[in-house]
């Protein structure tokens, strides 16, 4: 005598197939995916817009001058103007972020997440410090004028390369130690066990497992702070970078970056006889300034890769 | 030793000789009958924050035995595990009170150095977490933080510390490639495999075959089984029976009600050697969880 007749069988399986099927075609489930894709069509589509017009803009730059658009110094004809002086700025610059911001960002995040104790005061510093990274780019411009073109003007000796490095070097600082924290927090907690559990240190623990686990993600947030660096104008129109004449590039005269270069070019009238308009060369000049940050990223890529490779064990 | 005796000697020659020598007689037997103490544990009681997680723990640990903790979960046994190596350091809330002495010496004292301690009184985790990093530089960590080895006794030393562990046949080809290829239970003789390595005296356990399956079990239970010879080795398990194979003493811990907080307190409620526990024990509540009527 079968407890379940092939009737109420029967029935039970339609009511399942239907409470499985029913919400197969479920009308807000499809428009919310239909949503999500016109937000990134649209977000795709502007980018790649945006580098159209400049690759197209920056075309004639190129195909005109050659290398001398590279090597060329800057000047008051757009079809004779290089941006040798920004490109050595720009890289100056970057160079000089990632020596200062990077061990400095580190060692903040080191010390706010494994040695400092998690009271109040350090609840407090790390707040502000998040909000430091919201911070607009003029303001540390003001503040670089003030402190690095003034009080330290000995070292710095004025409106610099290497004002301009320390100066941007403080305002990446916030995202580098807010992004290296929480990757040093994302370390599991299993691994600072196994290496205190045979004796080490918190320092030795820090330097041999922590650090090398965390590096990933401390890369990912300094390649994020050096190409802001790379692009900000402002903080450098506050310390002063030329964009009229500025026949040679030294760490200790006066300096231009890219983008200040593409900010004052891009203003100038379209209107002198040549090829090459001042439109072409801020084109031309943000060509370059993309390729370097591209370049950064690479190389960001790449060690990234190498200690992930590690972390993972392959 | 004797030359602190004899001063005393002299002076109880006058009340009487014999008095003395057979209270010291007595104390020399006690001793022999009964291993002295590794660890001295005294009310010892440990708060996260305001939270009381364990009380009045008191209890003494012999050298060259298997100790084991049991309880349910929450009483306390992984946090007075951890007491016994510093590990609780870490975590800035938690506050340790009373007195653990490891060979007579108070192990929360100013002038101890934790990592020192830490080195002599190893630790192996619940979960298997090998460095990421490979078979060899994983057992090779520890020795070469005290440095000064050659290259040869390193490896004679990782070697050595991998075959105790059971693991060298399985691994001697492969030294080089990552510990993270390893099974679970690989994993977790390369962590003892490195505890070894640093030759410590006591090797603390916190459920270390919680993660793995029986076979990976018991080849770790028969391992243990091994080198207490040459180890102390005090485990936390939340496995009776696993208790009841490896251990010589076990120390039964509950959670009872508190009047600071409405969070239960873990409190150890009878310690004896394992075949008594498991047999005739002489709290009723050690014999409820033992005999499986709760936890």
């Amino acid at each position: 005598m079968p407890i379940v007749t092939d009737s109420q069988r029967s029935a039970t399986r339609t009511q399942v197939r239907q409470a499985i099927t029913q919400q197969n075609r479920h009308l807000p489930s499809i428009a919310l995916s239909v949503t999500l894709l016109i937000a990134v069509t649209f977000t795709l589509l502007t980018l790649f817009s945006l580098l159209a017009r400049i690759v197209t803009q920056a075309i004639p730059a190129f195909s005109e001058r050659g290398t001398s658009f590279l090597s060329g110094t800057i000047g008051s004809e757009p079809d004779k103007v290089g941006i040798w002086p920004g490109l050595f700025g720009s890289f100056a610059i970057g160079i000089g972020v990632l020596l200062i911001a990077v061990p400095l960002g580190i060692g903040a995040a080191i010390y706010l997440e494994e040695y400092a104790e998690q009271n109040r005061l350090n609840r407090f510093v790390v707040v502000n410090i998040r909000n430091l990274a919201g911070v607009p780019a003029v303001i540390y411009g003001v503040l670089g004028l003030i402190i690095f073109v003034g009080w330290l003007k000995p070292v710095t000796n004025g409106g610099t390369v290497v004002a301009a490095a320390l100066t941007l070097a403080i305002l990446v600082l916030p995202v580098v130690i807010i992004t290296s924290m929480e990757a040093i927090r994302a370390v599991p907690m299993g691994l600072r066990d196994a290496g205190y559990g045979v004796g080490a240190s918190r320092w030795e623990v820090t330097r041999d497992h922590v650090v090398p686990y965390a590096m990933p993600g401390i890369l990912t947030g300094t390649v994020l702070a050096l190409a802001r660096a790379l692009g900000e104008a402002a903080p450098l129109i506050m310390i002063g970078a030329i964009t009229g004449l500025l026949p040679e590039t030294s760490l200790s005269g006066k300096f231009t970056a890219i983008p200040m270069l593409i900010y004052s070019w891009s203003g100038r009238p379209n209107s002198s006889g040549g090829n090459i308009g001042w439109s072409n060369a801020a084109a031309g000049a943000g060509l370059v300034l993309l390729a370097l940050v591209l370049v950064f990223n690479i190389i960001g890529i790449f060690l990234r890769n190498h200690f992930e490779a590690k972390r993972v064990g392959t | 030793m004797s030359e602190s005796d004899s001063p005393q000697e002299s002076v109880a020659l006058g009340v009487g000789a014999d008095v003395s020598t057979s209270l010291a007689q007595e104390q020399q037997t006690k001793s022999d009958s009964m291993d002295l103490p590794i660890f001295t544990v005294r009310d010892l009681s440990v708060k996260y924050g305001e939270f009381r997680a364990v009380r009045d723990v008191t209890l003494d640990i012999s050298e060259h035995e298997i100790t084991a903790f049991i309880g349910p979960s929450g009483c306390g046994k992984t946090t007075v595990l951890r007491c016994l190596n510093r590990m609780n350091d870490f975590i800035d809330s938690a506050k340790v009170e009373g007195r653990v002495d490891y060979h007579g010496v108070d192990l929360y004292h100013e002038d101890v150095n934790p990592n020192e301690v830490r080195r002599r009184i190893g630790m192996v985790f619940q979960k298997p977490n090998p460095f990421p990093k490979s078979i060899f530089d994983n057992v090779a960590y520890g020795p070469r933080l005290t440095g000064g080895m050659s290259k040869a006794d390193l490896n004679d030393l990782v070697e050595k510390s991998l075959r105790r562990a059971a693991l060298w046949d399985e691994v001697k080809d492969r030294l080089k490639a990552s510990a993270l290829g390893l099974s679970g239970g690989q994993q977790q003789r390369l962590c003892i495999a490195r505890c070894i390595a640093v030759e410590p005296d006591v090797i603390l356990m916190d459920e270390p075959c919680s993660a793995l399956d029986p076979i990976a079990t018991a080849r770790i239970e028969d391992l243990m089984q091994e080198i207490k010879k040459d180890y102390t080795i005090i485990i936390v398990t939340h496995n009776m029976q696993q208790a009841a194979r490896v251990s010589d003493r076990t120390a039964f811990f509950t959670t009872e009600m508190n009047t600071e907080s409405d969070r239960r307190t873990g409190v150890l409620v009878e310690y004896d050697t394992t075949n008594k526990m498991f047999s005739v024990p002489s709290d009723e509540r050690t014999e409820a969880y033992v005999t499986g009527r709760f936890g």
